[in-house]
């Protein structure tokens, strides 16, 4: 079982959440202009990404609150937590320094 | 005589016409209640009012001048007096009173609360029929709720005076300390008779002597 970090009430086990799919997919600027395959696209296509996935929960059991985390589709690692509406947090690890000295 | 019986008499009406989502477990909550190791119970009827606002706004400064406050943190409860506001989410709180602060028994918070919010953005909402209460108490209540409950509840993580949204034999619930040894859960309604008997099973064991 996963231990996701609550922004507003602490790590609880993942029975309280619910899962809410890739994060970002942006609601399309005018939706009457796209084609059926576009709109389709929209609604149901999304990545699969092997390695770090954004993604939306809710915390259905606690505070109720929508929030994105980052988590490695492989190791189950969360990897940052941040809210509904900000970009996405830049995880490429720094290039470790000073290692020959 | 304009001043009838009335509205005494439609209280007392209103009252007796009320069922508690778990009057039938009454006897067998006396009967699987250890005294002085375990004790569950109904409280019956409660008046629980669900309010939305945010804290900053006037309205919520408002409504805080009702309540007694409006908790800032998971956790949290504030009040004044008999009536508690347990923290829910963010921008969301339970307010908890006794049965006698219901308007069908003559209360006024119910309207206290609508007049507080006036036209400001949120809601007051009367949600005294949606939840009972569990009462839970004694030194072994602790053990009983960890069987189905993956909180820390050891009391150096939940402390006396705070409330916590989760679950309890997979039923949610909002999980309140009132004291060392005592709880309040609130379970909804329809999911009140399983876990009412979902506890009493939990209690069982302590009515035999500890195997060493
Ligand atoms: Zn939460």
């Amino acid at each position: 079982m996963l231990l996701i970090s609550c922004p507003n009430c602490g790590p609880r086990d993942e029975t309280e959440f619910h899962y809410g799919g890739q994060a970002h997919v942006a609601y399309p600027e005018n939706p009457n202009q796209l084609n059926d395959r576009e709109w389709a696209e929209y609604l149901f296509y999304r990545d699969n990404t092997k390695g770090t996935f954004a993604e939306r929960w809710v915390h259905s059991t606690g505070c109720r609150q929508w929030f994105n985390i980052l988590r490695d589709t492989v190791s189950y690692d969360i990897k940052a937590v941040y809210p509904m509406g900000a970009l996405r947090p830049d995880t490429t690890p720094a290039a470790p320094e000073g290692a020959a000295k | 005589m304009a001043e009838t019986a009335a509205p005494k008499t439609s209280r007392v009406t209103n009252l007796s016409l009320r069922t508690s989502p778990a009057a039938l477990l009454k006897e067998a909550f006396e009967a699987g209640s250890l005294r002085g190791t375990v004790e569950l119970s109904e409280i019956t009827f409660l008046t629980m009012v669900g309010i939305r606002v945010g804290r900053d706004t006037e309205a919520g400064q408002r409504i805080a001048s009702v309540t007694g406050g409006l908790p800032a943190t998971c956790g949290a409860v504030s009040g004044t007096g008999d009536t508690s506001v347990l923290w829910l989410g963010p921008e969301e709180f339970l307010v908890v009173a006794p049965m006698e602060a219901h308007e069908s028994l003559g209360g006024d918070l119910i309207q206290a609360l609508r007049e507080a919010l006036a036209d400001g953005e949120g809601q007051v909402v009367d949600l005294s029929a949606n939840r009972t209460t569990f009462e839970l108490a004694g030194p072994r209540s602790r053990a009983v709720l960890e069987k189905g409950c993956s909180l820390d509840l050891h009391p150096r993580e939940f402390k006396a005076g705070t409330a916590l949204s989760t679950e309890i034999g997979n039923i949610p619930v909002v999980l309140w300390k009132t004291g060392d040894e005592s709880y309040r859960i609130f379970p909804r309604a329809s999911f009140a008779e399983f876990l009412g008997r979902w506890l009493l099973d939990a209690m069982r064991e302590y009515a035999s002597p500890e195997v060493p």
